[in-house]
């Protein structure tokens, strides 16, 4: 997912400091808001154990800290616990993220072992019918008992719930969720719409009464729990009016390498079209991130246009993000039209309007229907 | 959390679970980390929470303190406490029990 800044107070000094390693694509569910690329089939020749440690340890020499393990449904290579060890050996903060499904108390277990620190579970709604329509697949009970699992092993863990039209009203539900399974962070996450999600964004679309709704039961909780929960609310940008600060600005500190190896400044970009991003098979690490032309093209602010470039806080959110940027207007140097400065931010204003024109009936839904492998939930 | 004014000078304190805290080569600093952030620390910080062993009293940390950066303890005590303060109250480290 296209992050919306990280929180950090150092800069990487020109290295990269965030590793995602997007393992492979293949997943148990078929989520209608899955960040995952729509031409998946395209892309499966997926790394080798031997050539992810190289990755794993090329990153770190250049400055790589803090390391997540994702997918698709990154508990599908059984070579997991295998990489995560090797990463913990090198000093990396090992993140696993992951819907749940695959997992078992004994690989928990192992994964413990090998020195994972800390585990992102993905849940698509407090409600196991809803929890369905959005994941294609029935595993509201799996996530509850692999989420309890989780809090039993004594790993911290972030619930991730992305939120849109179809549980945008569960959010108090949501909240007591989080609360009863003792998760230290809760992120509601506004959906993002790329890939999956852009397919299915008029169906997904909430109106902004409930989104200010749920904003104010967010602050709520927030006084009662106190310091129990942290809950992000992160704000959809089709509604900010300000773009968000995606990934620290383009090959700033962010490092995504993608199941066949090719290695990209966020999952997204593989949507940019006419960009050959090069992969780990046939360039060495550190030139494709120094040397590259894909990870030079929108670095710093040189390749901005108005109103970016003359913009006062173009070094806030580095003109927010090039593939929603590219997807929307056409050309990934314009400024993100989520920005009410940018004269593109019309089209985000009129896919709002046609979003919430639309009838929203959960079984038009688009499921992700490539990559799926079935698995005993 | 317990209240963060609550420690004293034979109290003891370790790093939280959540978090990982280490010397960065590449930085030239101990980091903290934690899920989906990173905290750099200057050099005052990083002595103070390499300190924060399970073991070491704040007392002496504070006495380490100031032999290392050669100052009076009565200077570096109410600093110890004063960072000490902050960190409990971020949850980067808790009370040894």
């Amino acid at each position: 997912m296209a992050k919306a800044g990280s929180n950090l107070n150092l800069d990487g000094q020109g290295n990269p400091v965030w590793l995602l390693l997007e393992l492979t694509y293949k997943c148990p569910l078929k989520c209608a808001f899955c960040s995952n690329p729509t031409d998946l089939d395209d892309h499966q020749d997926e790394l080798t154990t031997a050539e992810w440690k190289t990755v794993i340890q090329d990153a770190r020499k250049m400055g790589a800290m803090q390391i997540g393990f994702s997918g698709g449904e990154p508990t599908l290579r059984k070579d997991l616990e295998e990489l995560v060890a090797e990463a913990n050996e090198l000093g990396y903060y090992t993140n696993l993220i992951t819907s749940g499904i695959g997992l078992t108390r004994k690989r928990l277990e192992n994964l413990k072992k090998a020195g994972l620190r800390h585990i992102q579970l993905g849940f698509q709604s407090s409600d196991p019918q809803t929890a369905h329509w959005l994941a294609g697949v029935d595993c509201y009970e799996k996530k509850v008992n692999m989420a309890r699992e989780i809090k039993a092993l004594g790993f911290p863990m972030v619930l991730n719930m992305p939120i849109s039209s179809l549980n945008i009203h569960q959010v108090p539900d949501i909240i007591d969720l989080a609360a009863d399974i003792g998760v230290e962070y809760l992120e509601l996450a506004n959906v993002q719409y790329y890939n999956w999600a852009l397919v299915n964004r008029d169906q997904l679309m909430p109106t902004r009464e409930a989104l200010e709704t749920a904003e104010a039961q967010v602050a709520e909780a927030r006084k009662q729990l106190g310091d129990k929960m942290t809950i992000f609310f992160v704000i959809p940008d089709y509604y900010e009016g300000r773009p968000k600060a995606c990934m620290n600005g383009w090959g700033s500190i962010h490092l995504t390498i993608a199941p066949d190896g090719v290695v990209l400044p966020c999952s997204q970009a593989r949507s940019l079209p006419g960009l050959d991003f090069p992969g780990v098979r046939d360039h060495d690490l550190n030139w494709i991130w120094h040397e590259s032309e894909s990870f030079n093209l929108y670095r710093g602010d040189n390749w901005m246009k108005e109103p970016c470039h003359s913009c006062s806080e173009r070094e806030l959110d580095f003109g927010g993000c090039r593939c929603q940027a590219m997807l929307l207007t056409g050309d990934a140097a314009n400024a993100d039209p989520a920005c009410s400065k940018s004269p593109h931010h019309h089209i985000v204003q009129e896919a709002v309007t046609r979003a919430l024109a639309t009838k929203q009936d959960h079984k038009k839904l688009i499921a992700r229907d490539v990559g799926w492998v079935p698995t005993k939930v | 959390m317990a209240d963060s004014n609550n420690h004293n000078s034979r109290s003891r304190f370790r790093i939280a679970p959540v978090f990982m805290f280490r010397w960065e080569e590449s930085q030239q600093a101990y980091v903290l980390m934690y899920p989906e952030g990173i905290v750099k620390l200057n050099t005052t910080a990083g002595e103070i929470l390499t300190r924060c062993n399970g073991t070491n009293t704040v007392d002496d940390i504070v006495h380490q303190l100031s032999e290392l950066f050669s100052e009076q303890p009565e200077f570096i005590e109410p600093r110890v406490h004063q960072f000490l303060e902050v960190c409990h109250g971020k949850g980067w480290i808790q009370p040894q029990s």
